[in-house]
């Protein structure tokens, strides 16, 4: 059996390939914590090297920060462009570099062989043009977004991952529904609705997710294009430095994700507003539980153990009001370090250990918001050691009520898998690990 | 579902009646708007069979098509309608109006306004205008000369029925649930009859008993354009064939009766919608409108002037599909419409801006400290910047750098410097910019002074610049290059599954 680093070194190898033969492009579906980025740099330097300038594209200013600070420090010789609004103060890491400059205008970065900037910015960025671009996090552009930006580029390298969130749209509209170009899909769907010549590469190892998890991940949400996990399960640990007294519900679940890397926190049944007290309190009480029992993880990258500090955890929601509402109770208890967030916020972060607040817990229905695939992928690919999962009893009996009913319409691809089936697939697997508390 | 209108909806059922969830009115009614019930035929999408229209109460106006799988009876329905829709219209083509805006232009003074009585009448009208606006004049199946012409009319209002803050095509059972809550679903809140119940019940009846009546097709048959099926069955079939049965024995007074039997059958399907159309017109006309509905209406004028101008000038026809400049164009605006639009609301109704202050979006509260006349000397010139200190119960997600907008002050930036609780209150240090005037010292009234309660938010209903896309024979090679230039052809008017 090939070992995990020889097939993402094949996988890159092909890729760079692909881009070198290119015509117009080539599109790189990347599974969580796969190196997406470090795929993106090794392809930025390897262009600037060839001689060819090359525009890189993030979604947001976070993101481009850190793909600048990691260039930067990977290629100190390399000149590189930051191009950035008015406003736009240059964070610690990218303004300790020499060879980064940032500016507001392209004519000003001329020079530079490597250029970075958000979406938004390259759209305004008047009429230069670069033979080559990176698009990173293509699947949460929407398509008018790169429709603004592909003038300024001859070919380019697609990356993100497939089993995101998908961009959305406050308008409500099914006006372009099965147009090749609707304005609401992401961008690599409308690129290879027009381009179905562009050759799609799959990158096969997460480095982040400790096996149990990919198994899971891989088959709920990627079931076509499974990846495996970069470690073994035996070189992800997790212990505690602090026994518990007794056993309590919160105790068993940690144990629980600490021995097996999931934990279901399941909770009485009861249909509950979307604020569901018991639910936040469990979700608060789990997390300080976590840090008082001092967790130690040992991996690959750490193997003499590195301890789990508030700034390694997270808790993940669906809506703003529930994260607000666990934020509240947790700088209460003096943890106003641990990220709290909805799976929007988190979207490409990553933590030791993550708090899931089910999207289903405590609800009547299962509306297409909930079921969302992307959005229960996010919450439970974040994490490189543990993810517990908090929920109410009764979601697969929620989900048996509310098949699937979107309907469906001509000329628009199927998207596989659908969030139904893979909310029924991450439930019939975390019953193993299900800790009833009361 | 917010909190606030389950809330609203409890309360329904509690006290039987339909709840106000605004405490002002959010759309624009016209003074003669034209309302327009149409009937389809079971069975075939876009097939009219009936429609009452009429600008006043008592000048309802029926029309029906007796044979409504005759394509040439189905466009001389269009042209009866269109000769009622483009005379309606015309009325409005007369007074204009000069806009002061940064380039002065005119407008048409007023504007028509369209009235369904939901999003499904909405959704006939566009199939209707899209079956229209491509036919010939002239040639092998041509129609009457205002057909294709009402067909563009239909459809510019089907697609203003798109844009959020738009007031020209409303459909009716929308605009009222959006100012009451009733203790039903949303779903339910889709059938006019049922919704009235709730909201205006009939003397002697609760909200709840006249909804629970409303429901029963007999009494209260269906606002269209489907028709209910028990009536189809036995009602209309035998009418329709009775007419077709007429016409193939020769016509003559026979006939005609059987066109008057079908007539009456049809006028009494409409009837009780038409009524109730016209309370619902007189229940919104009675709210107070909110300080954003004639500017809004205002849009509505520009684009009435706008497709008026292009039917002057010869325009070719909406085109079927968009293209991928346009749809992208398009979703933008609406996008920067709908956001404008909330926060109208919002800045317009304190019962809206209730539901942002359960989710942290905004806030109320007291000044409790103000330094009206600090001056900020740091940069390369000196300039006003006075803080003043909010004390507020609400819950608060800004952070630090955020920008709020205050309702009372809109032009006016306040910038939050810190957010400390006070006691079990929460303390939010405040940095103001801009709407005080040119000095270093502020105008009277434009810095909130202690005591005074005020209110900020976390969106501003200030202009925002739409995007830039590129020309559409620019169009990318990610989004399929160029599309061909549009050439009028036969071919339009067919449809893809015909």
């Amino acid at each position: 059996m090939t070992s995990a680093a020889g097939l993402a070194a094949r996988a890159t190898e092909e890729i760079m390939g692909d881009l070198a033969a290119a015509e117009r492009g080539v599109v790189v579906d990347s599974p969580p914590g796969a190196g997406k980025s470090t795929l993106v740099l090794a392809a930025a330097s390897r262009l600037a090297g060839a001689g060819e300038p090359v525009m890189v594209v993030a979604q947001t200013n976070e993101q481009v920060d850190d793909l600048t600070d990691r260039l930067a420090a990977d290629r100190p010789a390399l000149r590189i462009g930051r191009l950035a609004a008015g406003d736009y103060v240059p964070s610690a890491r990218v303004a300790r570099h020499p060879n980064v400059t940032v500016a507001t205008s392209a004519a000003d970065l001329a020079g530079c062989p490597v250029v970075t900037g958000t979406a938004h910015k390259w759209a305004l960025a008047g009429d230069a043009t670069w033979p080559w671009a990176i698009v990173d996090e293509a699947y949460q552009m929407r398509s008018d977004l790169l429709l603004r930006v592909a003038g300024r580029f001859g070919r380019a390298l697609f990356v993100g991952d497939p089993g995101q969130l998908d961009p959305f749209s406050v308008v409500q509209t099914e006006r372009w529904t099965g147009l090749t170009w609707d304005p609401m899909q992401s961008a690599v769907s409308v690129l290879l609705r027009h381009n179905p010549g562009i050759a799609v590469r799959r990158l096969p190892v997460s480095w982040r997710l400790p096996e149990p998890a990919a198994e899971l991940v891989s088959e709920a949400f990627y079931p076509f294009t499974g990846f495996r996990s970069g470690s073994r399960a035996e070189q992800r640990r997790m212990t505690f430095s602090a026994a518990s007294f007794g056993k309590n519900a919160y105790d068993l679940s940690l144990e629980t994700a600490a021995g097996s890397g999931w934990a279901l926190h399941e909770l009485p049944a009861r249909h509950t507003v979307r604020t569901d007290q018991g639910a936040v309190a469990a979700c608060a009480a789990l997390t300080a539980r976590l840090l008082q029992r001092g967790p130690v993880v040992y991996s690959e990258r750490s193997e003499a153990g590195a301890p789990v500090t508030a700034d390694r955890v997270a808790v993940g929601t669906a809506h703003r009001d529930q994260a607000q509402a666990i934020r509240a109770r947790l700088r209460a208890d003096g943890l106003a370090a641990v990220t709290v967030d909805t799976a929007n916020g988190l979207q490409g972060r990553e933590f030791d250990v993550v708090i899931v607040l089910h999207p289903l817990s405590g609800r009547r229905d299962a509306t297409a918001f909930h079921l969302e695939a992307g959005r229960l992928c996010v919450l439970t690919s974040r994490h490189r050691h543990a993810c517990i999962v908090v929920a109410r009893a009764g979601i697969p009996e929620l989900l048996d009520a509310h098949p699937s009913a979107e309907p469906v319409h001509l000329n628009v691809p199927v998207k596989f898998p659908d969030g139904w089936e893979a909310n029924q697939s991450v439930m019939a697997r975390l019953k193993q690990w299900k800790v009833k508390a009361p | 579902m917010s909190t606030l209108t389950a809330l609203a909806k409890a309360l329904a059922v509690e006290r039987g009646a339909a709840q106000p969830c605004c405490a002002v009115r959010h759309v624009h009614v016209s003074e003669r708007p034209l309302v327009f019930v149409p009937l389809a035929m079971a069975g075939e999408a876009g097939a009219p069979l009936a429609a009452m229209i009429g600008d006043h109460p008592q000048a309802a106006r029926l029309l029906t098509v007796p044979e409504p799988r005759d394509r040439d009876q189905r466009f001389a329905f269009a042209a009866e309608l269109a000769a009622i829709i483009l005379d309606y219209i015309r009325c409005y083509l007369g007074r204009e109006e000069m806009v002061n805006a940064r380039e002065p232009r005119v407008r048409f003074a007023d504007a028509p306004q369209l009235l369904l009585p939901n999003p499904a009448g909405v959704a006939f009208t566009r199939l209707l205008g899209r079956s229209t606006r491509f036919r010939r004049t002239e040639g092998p199946y041509a129609v009457p000369e205002n057909v294709p012409l009402l067909g563009r009319w239909l459809t510019f209002f089907a697609e203003r029925a798109e844009v959020p803050p738009s007031s020209l095509t409303l459909p009716v059972t929308q605009a009222l649930a959006l100012h009451w809550a009733t203790g039903q679903s949303p779903l339910e809140d889709l059938n006019l009859g049922v919704l009235l119940g709730w909201i205006d019940p009939p003397p002697g009846l609760t909200g709840a008993q006249a909804a629970a009546r409303a429901q029963d097709p007999v009494r209260c048959p269906p606002a269209g354009p489907a028709t209910d099926p028990t009536f189809d069955n036995e009602v209309l079939e035998p009418r329709l064939l009775a007419v077709r049965t007429a016409r193939a024995t020769g016509g003559g007074r026979a006939g005609q009766r059987a066109k008057d039997a079908l007539a009456q059958a049809l006028a009494s399907q409409l009837a009780p919608t038409w009524t109730l159309m016209w309370r619902a017109v007189e229940l919104l006309r009675a709210l107070p409108p909110g300080a954003h509905v004639s500017s809004r209406w205002d849009a509505d004028k520009d684009a009435f002037t706008w497709h008026a101008a292009q039917i002057r000038d010869g325009g070719p026809p909406q085109p079927r599909r968009d293209s991928a400049v346009s749809a992208a164009r398009r979703l933008a605006g609406l996008e920067k419409a709908q956001a404008e639009y909330a926060a109208q609301r919002a800045f317009d109704d304190p019962l809206v801006m209730a539901e942002h202050r359960m989710t942290g979006e905004a806030f109320v509260g007291a000044v409790t400290a103000a330094e009206p006349d600090r001056v900020d000397a740091t940069g390369r010139r000196r300039v006003l910047r006075p803080r003043v200190t909010v004390e507020t119960d609400d819950v608060v997600l800004a952070v630090p750098g955020t920008v709020l907008t205050s309702p009372a002050r809109p032009s006016q930036q306040a910038r939050v410097v810190s957010v400390a609780p006070a006691g079990d209150r929460t303390a939010v240090l405040l940095q103001l910019r801009g709407g005080m005037g040119r000095a270093l010292t502020p105008e009277p009234g434009s810095v909130p002074e202690t005591g005074e309660a005020v209110c900020y938010a976390t969106f501003g209903d200030g202009f925002q610049r739409l995007p830039d896309f590129p020309a559409p024979e620019d169009t990318p090679w990610t989004h399929g290059g160029p599309p061909q230039p549009y050439v009028p052809s036969d071919d339009d008017a067919g449809e893809a599954w015909s």
